[in-house]
């Protein structure tokens, strides 16, 4: 639990700023029967950034890396809203969108597992072939509908709660629930954090490698799903653009190493958080539009830094602990990260 | 004769890990020009205290005195550039760099602020010629032998103006003539002057080179004694805390056996293997001996499908089969403990717990878990039954000694039941202590009916253990001996020199 003390000061930090721009900030009120108040807003605009960080923290756990998930979105939300569009219903406009999106994952596993391409090749095939597929399928238009059955999706209500909570709640439970309770979140970091002992302890990590890669995926999926519904709408250029990077930031955030083995799901949940909760304030408190990813992108370098522990012994000239012998996951990354917020 | 003054004083040095207390009270002192041994079982502290002494660790008490001046590294580099050298059990090198770059990393010979590549492959040869190792310096390392890395490694620690250097397990994987060659450069360098702190589990070695001796136990002094004040027993016997019962060969009467287990039929896989037949009967110990190359893993990895077979046939209890996957042998229970424990065993990150249910898990595939408490008990009794140390499965197995990370593999392993288990230089790089112990569990096991393949360096404890023993050569099954009276490591060396064309 120590791991995730960091990142939650900082989130407890960057909310706590907020309180001086906003004196309300805190407040949540049921209006209309529904539940409204700024931290209820982050969490539903946050809501796509988890359920695609959720899906990426598998695949990091592995050692692999997934950079098509901003194009799954597009691509979902167009399928969706070209269904919708062609009155095929609300059901059968979601399943051929998740089925779409679970065969795209396989692909990326497929290419990864069995073909032997390094991951961010693999999912770079998909990434650029993505969006060209996105658009192939709205034919280079923004698709627009006007379904509500579709729209509670990422704008409704249940029980006073917006849906898109309620799903990252239930993804959240369930990706749980496989990797904790069951026993593939043990074989994910087995295989990610060494594959040839895996491989000669039996473990079949072809198939896992595929699972992770179509559930992060499916992951999209749903997150495109959301951002569609939101603006009822398909945009395939634009839908999830760079949300691949937002999740992998968040995924590091919250102390899971890219060099893949121990993942952390609610260390990734706090990173998502972390990075709505910044997108948010840099709104609220007024950074004029033109250094919003300047400032975006000290923040996550100042976060990142803190929750190095060797940089913190150094800061803090805090000695005689016993520092870890290896570069912590942050450190790795920090090199690579400047302009991605 | 006077003692010269200590060219380097630890004093009281104290270290707990989380969940470890890996030093307590330690004291080491480093006379110039000795080669001092420090002993002790896995995970008795010496890694630790040689962590400690170069600045990998700091030290949570006592103090290190470096020719008179107190010192404390904060990192590697601090310590080499206080003349404090190390080469490490395992080689730290960069493969697909030359000999020279690897030589001078970090300190490359430098002119108008560009490499001078040529001053550089020249000191290079010079560093290697103090050695009497001739290379070419400019091929990368890779191309060399393990060997002839280990030289490379050494090269570059007396590079630096050494005043101490320390060798920890450079031997283990060193033939005999390249532990000579180890052992003249370590008596050249100790005429200079330099203080040589050696770790090593060959007890000959040790009495061959070593002075003095410092011996630790479960991160405790035991004491520091002249070498030749000290015999070969009385040593063992302050390592491990008791006497040691004399191993006498652990198979008593001869058995027969008539259950063929396995039984491979010109299996081979080109370039790693030629093909063999070889048959393992249940209850049988059969020995691998042979040169380290001589194919005694290749046979191994593909009795336990991790290679796939080029050629030949196999049969698995009659049943004609062929081997694609690692699961697939398992499905056999067949299990395979690597040589390479590190790259091919653990899952550093993962606990001790993790680490010995891990082979049971992926049989049961993740759909089904192996349920928490059954996960403890089994762990729990093999912890007991190999005294894992430290005795707490929690922790990540990274922080074990590779003694007891050895033991963890052969853990993971013996939870499955296997019929038959390789078992790939189970003991290497381990402790007299643990060492018995394993060969005492090997014999158990063959008697309760499980068949082994046992691969071993040591000629000695192949004969001992084995019921019959084959022999490997150049890539090739060259002989297969019944272990009888007859049957000496003499003869088995003659087998592997002569490659088996004398008997």
């Amino acid at each position: 639990m120590r791991r995730l003390l960091w990142p939650a000061v900082v989130l407890v930090l960057l909310l706590a700023l907020n309180i001086f721009f906003t004196p309300s900030f805190f407040s949540v009120q049921v209006r209309d029967g529904h539940l409204y108040g700024s931290l209820i807003d982050i969490l539903r605009f946050g809501a796509p950034l988890i359920l695609v960080s959720i899906g990426m923290t598998l695949v990091i756990a592995t050692g692999g890396i997934d950079l098509s998930v901003g194009s799954v979105v597009a691509i979902s939300g167009a399928l969706a809203c070209l269904q919708i569009s062609e009155d095929a219903g609300l059901p059968m406009a979601v399943a051929a969108a998740l089925g779409l999106c679970l065969v795209l994952g396989a692909w990326n596993g497929f290419l990864v597992a069995a073909v032997g391409i390094q991951p961010i090749i693999a999912t770079l095939i998909l990434m650029v072939a993505g969006r060209g597929l996105a658009q192939l399928i709205t034919d280079g238009q923004i698709i627009t509908i006007n379904d509500p059955a579709y729209k509670v999706i990422g704008g409704g209500y249940w029980l006073t709660v917006p849906f898109g909570i309620l799903v990252v709640i239930a993804v959240l439970g369930i990706t749980a629930f496989l990797t904790r309770r069951l026993a593939l979140g043990m074989l994910i970091e087995s295989v990610g954090g060494n594959a040839e002992a895996s491989r000669l302890a039996g473990i079949r990590a072809r198939g896992i490698v595929i699972m992770v890669y179509a559930s992060a995926a499916l992951c999209a999926g749903v997150a495109g799903l959301m951002i569609s519904s939101n603006v009822s709408s398909a945009d395939g250029n634009n839908a999830g653009l760079w949300i691949e990077l937002d999740a992998i930031l968040a995924v590091v955030i919250g102390g899971t190493s890219l060099a893949g083995g121990r993942f952390s799901l609610s260390g990734t949940v706090l990173g998502a958080l972390i990075i709505q909760t910044l997108t948010t304030t840099i709104y609220s408190i007024g950074v004029p539009p033109e250094t919003t990813l300047l400032f975006k992108a000290l923040v996550v370098t100042a976060v990142c830094l803190i929750q190095s522990p060797s940089f913190r012994a150094k800061a803090f000239r805090r000695r005689g602990r016993s520092a870890p012998t290896q570069p912590s996951p942050e450190e790795r990354v920090l090199a690579g990260r400047g302009g991605t917020a | 004769m006077a003692v010269p003054a200590p060219v380097l004083t630890m004093s009281g040095i104290g270290k707990q890990f989380p969940g470890v207390k890996a030093l307590d009270d330690v004291d080491l002192r480093l006379l110039p020009g000795e080669v001092h041994a420090l002993m002790g079982e896995n995970g008795a502290g010496k890694s630790t205290l040689i962590k400690v002494l170069t600045g990998v660790h700091p030290a949570d008490a006592g103090t290190i005195e470096l020719a008179g001046r107190t010192v404390a590294f904060g990192s590697p580099l601090e310590a080499q550039q206080a003349g404090i050298s190390t080469v490490y059990q395992e080689v730290n090198l960069c493969p697909n760099l030359s000999v020279a770059e690897n030589i001078l990393l970090g300190r490359e010979p430098r002119r108008l602020g560009r490499i001078d590549w040529r001053r550089m492959r020249a000191r290079a040869h010079q560093l290697l010629a103090r050695l009497d190792v001739r290379l070419d310096v400019s091929a990368p390392l890779s191309v060399y032998s393990l060997a002839v890395q280990q030289m490379v490694a050494i090269a570059r620690a007396v590079d630096i103006d050494a005043r101490v250097l320390i060798l920890d397990e450079p031997t283990s994987s060193l033939d005999a003539d390249e532990v000579q060659q180890l052992f003249r450069v370590m008596r050249r360098l100790k005429e200079e002057g330099i203080a040589i702190l050696f770790v090593s589990h060959f007890l000959d070695q040790i009495y061959e080179i070593s002075d003095r001796m410092t011996i630790l136990r479960n991160g405790r002094l035991v004491g520091e004694y002249p070498t030749s004040e000290l015999s070969q027993v009385e040593l063992v016997a302050k390592m491990i805390g008791q006497e040691l019962a004399a191993l006498e060969r652990l198979h008593g009467e001869a058995k027969t056996f008539d259950r063929p287990l396995v039984e491979a039929r010109g299996l081979g896989r080109s370039g790693a293997i030629e093909p063999f037949s070889l048959t393992i009967h249940e209850g049988e110990v059969v020995g691998l001996a042979g040169l380290l190359g001589s194919g005694r893993t290749e046979v191994a990895r593909l009795l336990f499908g991790a290679d796939h077979a080029g050629s030949g046939e196999l049969a698995i209890g009659g049943a004609p089969t062929s081997l694609r996957t690692p699961r697939a042998a398992m499905t056999h229970r067949i299990a395979f403990c690597s040589e390479n424990r590190k790259e091919d065993g653990l899952v550093p990150d993962l606990t001790v717990r993790e680490n010995i249910v891990l082979a049971l898990q992926a049989t049961r595939g993740w759909t089904r878990p192996v349920p928490r408490e059954t996960q403890d008990d089994l762990v729990g009794k093999y912890v007991k039954a190999l005294r894992i140390s430290p005795p707490n499965p929690e922790i990540p197995v990274r922080n074990l000694s590779g003694g007891n990370q050895q033991k963890v593999v052969l853990a993971r392993w013996l939870i499955l039941e296997p019929r038959l288990l390789i078992l790939d230089e189970p003991t290497r790089g381990i402790d007299v202590g643990a060492k018995a112990e394993i060969q005492r569990l090997v014999a158990e096991l063959s008697d309760g009916g499980m068949a082994v393949l046992f691969i071993s360096a040591e000629l000695e404890e192949v004969l001992r253990l084995s019921h019959k023993v084959e022999v490997l050569r150049d890539r090739r099954l060259v002989a297969e001996l019944p272990n009888d009276e007859s049957l000496t490591t003499d003869v088995l060396l003659e087998t592997i020199a002569s490659g088996g064309r004398v008997s």
